[in-house]
């Protein structure tokens, strides 16, 4: 008897004390969530700003003190962009540079494949061939390439902004650690039935490979989008300029027209965003699959 | 595997490394050439103008002012953002870590985005932020009858201002691995902790921040040759003025290839470069082997 109420006087306090301990780690958990919610608005200013700006006139921008939501709401800025500063033009050379940095994915690919799936002579040496090049700094690698270029005539031509970055050490990594997990019963089984080693990789392997496929594809498109060094260099002619390269110049030609500016970064930043909130998922936790092992 | 026809494998690989190999692994070779010759833009029409000058550009590179200040610049950068960027990332992945509710995860989007946007876009929307009449910082520092700051015309704050801005871009990615590393720890590690009445900084100091070693370990080498080739941030936002303040050693090699054409020139700078970047991540691992050991 004696033992059961000390028992249940015990089991009280601990209650009590685990009680406290419960609030004061909902507390934490407050405290945290508020520390990095103000954070968050603090990283999130410069795309605030960006965005509020871009629609505002011209004179609004210019006004001491700033207003923060825009009092009169315009397109006027999306609309000078594209009627009178080539952003058509420019917007047309970023897309062909997206999709060709597609077919160096593909590149990467095959590669990647082949160094997880075959043996041959030389295997290990080439791959750590590959592995090595991440170690360049592009700074030593700019002017030879340029060089090169100059004397392939492939300056001030798509071809010569498009190459110097269309296969990536990294991207091949990636996907040899993929497709090195995937069964060789599964392709012993596709070469039994006679397929062709190319109709192999295209039928089997990639569709296997989606989710690195997914993940790689999304990281390609935001760095052909946002591709701006090899654009700069190569390209003479304002016809061969992408969105960055252009953005940079509009910055240089209009500095006091921050509207206009503000415009064409929102024009620039935003597709990525919506981009990236849509596969964050994949993008996240790919890079963390496959980067940390 | 079964045998198969020796050919195939090859077929696959020679795209990618063909591109490589002409785009990553002969350039080092034609930068070592070249930097000990004189080639310029006039030489390109006619190669037989080129002289080999031997050591000359090297000696040329360290008598420079500029490159002297631009090597000044860089450590500046170095040293005060490397730091900045990993205690930054590592104390959001810490606060991300911490929070059980569904919207922590909502944090590690918006604190990566910076990281994935455009450099050019971010540095002129920063640019109207420093603006010293119209930006937003000057306006709400006057707003709290504090004093404007000249960001990006004052030598030393130009640097400062050029930092903020690439920490702000550094955050995402080393957030993320932080993340990673911080979710392999084993649960009962701190479960064990717990039950022996360790608060919570002990957990961290004990148990959190000695297994993330690797970790931080990894993201202090790659932040660290990150930042020894800064670059794109002064070249778009201050062409490294004023007064070469902001001038980095990459910044000094692109102006010395591309504006002035120098390419001989600039292809010894950007060696002095690349020996420093190793040289430099060596030391690291040396350091690092020394901690582990003890």
């Amino acid at each position: 008897m004696e033992t059961m109420k000390l028992n249940s006087v015990k089991a009280k306090a601990q209650t009590n004390s685990s009680a406290k301990a419960r609030r004061a780690n909902r507390m934490q958990q407050w405290v945290t969530g508020i520390i990095l919610a103000l954070g968050g608005f603090i990283i999130s200013i410069p795309f605030i700003w960006m965005i509020l700006s871009a629609f505002k006139p011209e004179m609004e921008v210019m006004q001491i003190p700033p207003t923060f939501l825009p009092k009169e709401f315009t397109l006027e800025n999306f609309v000078n962009l594209f009627e009178n500063m080539n952003f058509t033009v420019y917007l047309r050379n970023t897309i062909v540079v997206v999709l060709c940095s597609f077919i160096g994915l593909f590149l990467n690919a095959m590669a990647g494949y082949a160094f997880a799936k075959y043996q041959f002579k030389g295997r290990e040496k080439l791959f750590y061939l590959v592995l090595a090049t991440m170690m360049i700094p592009g700074q030593v690698t700019m002017i030879p390439v340029y060089l090169i270029l100059n004397q392939l005539h492939l300056t001030n031509t798509m071809a010569g902004i498009v190459l110097p970055g269309l296969v990536g050490a990294f991207s091949i990594f990636l996907f040899r650690q993929f497709m090195s997990t995937i069964p060789d019963e599964l392709l012993e089984a596709a070469r039994l039935d006679g397929a062709s080693e190319f109709r192999l990789f295209l039928q089997i392997i990639l569709p296997i490979s989606k989710p690195i496929l997914a993940v790689q594809g999304i990281l390609t498109f935001i760095a052909g989008w946002n591709s701006f060094l090899w654009p700069l260099i190569i390209a003479n002619d304002e016809s061969l300029y992408t969105l960055s390269v252009g953005l940079s110049l509009l910055k240089g030609q209009y500095g006091g027209n921050f509207a206009l500016q503000m415009a064409g970064s929102t024009f620039m930043v935003v597709p990525i965003v919506i981009i990236f909130m849509l596969f964050q998922k994949h993008i996240i936790e790919g890079y963390t699959i496959s980067g940390m092992k | 595997m079964k045998a198969l026809n020796t050919k195939t494998p090859y077929f696959f690989i020679a795209p990618a490394l063909l591109l490589l190999g002409l785009f990553s692994l002969f350039p080092i070779v034609v930068a070592l050439v070249i930097s000990f010759t004189d080639i310029s833009l006039e030489s390109l029409g006619d190669w037989s103008t080129i002289r080999f000058v031997g050591l000359e550009n090297y000696l040329e590179v360290f008598k420079d002012p500029i490159f002297m200040k631009s090597l000044f610049n860089t450590l500046f950068y170095v040293i005060i953002g490397v730091p900045l960027v990993i205690i930054c990332s590592l104390a959001v992945a810490l606060l991300i870590n911490f929070g059980k509710a569904r919207i922590f995860r909502a944090f590690r989007v918006i604190f990566y985005m910076p990281s994935i946007t455009n450099v050019v876009a971010v540095a002129v929307v920063w640019s109207y932020l420093y603006n010293p009449q119209l930006g937003l910082f000057n306006y709400v520092l006057n707003f709290l009858h504090l004093p404007s700051v000249p960001w990006l015309t004052d030598p030393t704050m130009s640097k400062v201002s050029l930092i903020a801005l690439a920490v702000w871009r550094g955050i995402g990615v080393n957030m993320i691995i932080f993340l990673a590393a911080l979710q392999g720890i084993p649960k009962t590690y701190y479960e064990a902790a717990q039950l022996d009445g360790a608060t919570n900084w002990k957990q961290l100091t004990k148990i959190t921040l000695p297994l993330l070693r690797y970790a931080i370990f990894f993201v202090s080498i790659t932040t660290m040759i990150g930042w020894l080739q800064f670059f794109e941030e002064p070249l778009v936002m201050t062409k490294g003025g004023p007064l070469d303040s902001t001038t980095s050693v990459a910044l000094f090699i692109y102006r010395n290839g591309f504006q002035l054409s120098n390419f001989g020139y600039a292809a010894a700078g950007s060696f002095v470069l690349f020996i420093a970047i190793i040289i430099i991540t060596l030391l690291q691992f040396r350091l690092q082997k020394k901690e582990v050991d003890y």
